[in-house]
């Protein structure tokens, strides 16, 4: 089978579709990562100990099992107890909550590297604790944990065609259908593939710049 | 009241399938990571660029993307794999374009001092890198390569989506012949996790054993 550039032109339309709602759920996830990332984190390391422990263990437990079997578990076992979701929405869940596990970590080494001088400085000068937080250890641990982020950012935005196994219509599904209906699968998959790796192409450029960046700010 | 044994038995059918995929992705995963790792410090342009290729474009589109482009279109290319085949081929490609970074680190971690020694005593590059330079970096890799490991074990997931037989796959088939969504869903998950703590304990074991008589070597 040839390579065929009017097909390729035909499915672009709806290959763009898809693109767009893998943006979003990437967008979506993200948020919803950040948010339940700095919950476990907090959860982790102020809680009393028991609470503390069942995070650890919550947080363990979706690090070492696979999106796919928590996406299908959001999907078709939630409904069962009454909750049923779209599948978009389902699958934003399932991406927030796998890699705010992974964002848990980035904020707690972020938030530990800031030395311990710093919070006695800021006892010290009688600041309340909010006030500690806010203008003391937030600036601080912050920039350095922007790159790390990025890279989860990254990882989570390659792992969206997993959303099409429960029906959402991304970029990856988009392609699928179409190789499906027209029985051409060498272009929708190339051209799948080509996205994914411009798109990752630029966001390592973009990558090292923060990294550049926020590396020099922490010099400062 | 279904009866369970029957699906029990279907599951860990799957489960076997998952441990091979895993296990034998993970050896392919380790060549590769070791041959792509070394072929970016080469002195050989033409192997750096070669293996710099590979890692970027691995590592650069998903583990899905590649499963689906190994079975659906290299077959137009004559080569047709059997989905175990193309899972262990994906997967193992993957995850060692991951492993590749880990030993290029580890190896780049090895002190100046290391290699000006190993010019001293004369040894050749092949020496260098087999006698004094991989024993160190081994135990620096160790702890990567576990994670990467329960990474793979988690992509073994994505192969059900090629129809190969494996614990996710039989789980939808439990559901679809049950009606039962829970269980069949809960009791993989738990198996998962078993699996990647067995990884995890394994890991472990295996740095302390490389690590055993290299306490002081290295501050």
């Amino acid at each position: 089978m040839e390579w065929d550039w009017n097909f390729v032109w035909q499915i672009m339309p709806t290959l763009i579709d898809g693109l767009k709602i893998t943006i979003l759920a990437t967008v979506l996830g993200a948020a919803v990562a950040a948010v339940v990332g700095l919950l476990f984190a907090i959860l982790r390391m102020t809680a009393p100990k028991p609470i503390a422990r069942v995070t650890s263990f919550i947080v363990e437990f979706i690090r070492g099992t696979p999106l796919l079997v928590q996406l299908y578990f959001i999907f078709y076992v939630l409904p069962d107890i009454g909750i049923r979701l779209p599948a978009l929405l389902a699958g934003v869940i399932g991406l927030g909550l796998h890699y705010g596990t992974y964002a848990a970590e980035v904020y707690r080494a972020g938030i530990e590297n800031v030395p311990r001088g710093q919070w006695e400085a800021a006892k010290a000068t009688n600041l309340t604790g909010r006030q500690t937080w806010i203008h003391v250890i937030l600036p601080q641990a912050i920039p350095p944990m922007i790159p790390a982020l990025a890279n989860y950012l990254i990882a989570m935005f390659k792992e969206t065609p997993l959303l099409s196994a429960i029906t959402v219509l991304e970029l990856m599904n988009q392609a699928k259908s179409v190789a499906n209906s027209s029985y051409r699968y060498i272009e929708p998959m190339t051209l799948v593939g080509v996205f994914f790796l411009v798109m990752s192409l630029i966001s390592v450029v973009f990558l090292r710049w923060l990294e550049e960046r926020y590396a020099r700010m922490e010099e400062r | 009241m279904t009866d369970w044994s029957g699906y029990i038995g279907l599951i860990l059918q799957g489960a076997l399938v998952t441990l091979q995929l895993t296990v034998m992705g993970s050896v392919l995963a380790v060549i590769m990571a070791f041959l792509a790792g070394l072929g970016r410090v080469s002195r050989f342009t033409a192997v750096r660029v070669l293996a710099t290729t590979y890692i970027e474009f691995f590592r650069g589109t998903s583990i899905f993307v590649q499963l689906f482009w190994v079975y659906f279109v290299l077959p137009f290319a004559g080569v047709t794999l059997s989905p175990l085949q193309a899972g262990v081929l994906a997967l193992g490609l993957n995850v060692g374009a991951y492993g590749a970074e880990v030993v290029r680190g580890a190896v780049k971690a090895i002190g100046r001092e290391q290699r000006e020694a190993c010019i001293a005593l004369n040894l050749t590059r092949g020496q260098a890198m087999r006698h004094v330079i991989l024993p160190q970096a081994l135990p620096l890799m160790l702890p990567t390569f576990g994670n990467n490991a329960i990474e793979l074990l988690k992509g073994t997931a994505v192969v059900s989506l090629i129809s190969l037989t494996d614990m996710t796959f039989q789980a939808q088939v439990v559901r679809a012949q049950t009606g039962s969504t829970l269980i069949p869903f809960a009791v993989i998950l738990m198996l998962y996790f078993l699996m990647a703590l067995a990884i995890s304990h394994g890991m472990r074991w295996l740095e302390r054993r490389v690590t055993r008589g290299l306490d002081g070597v290295r501050s």
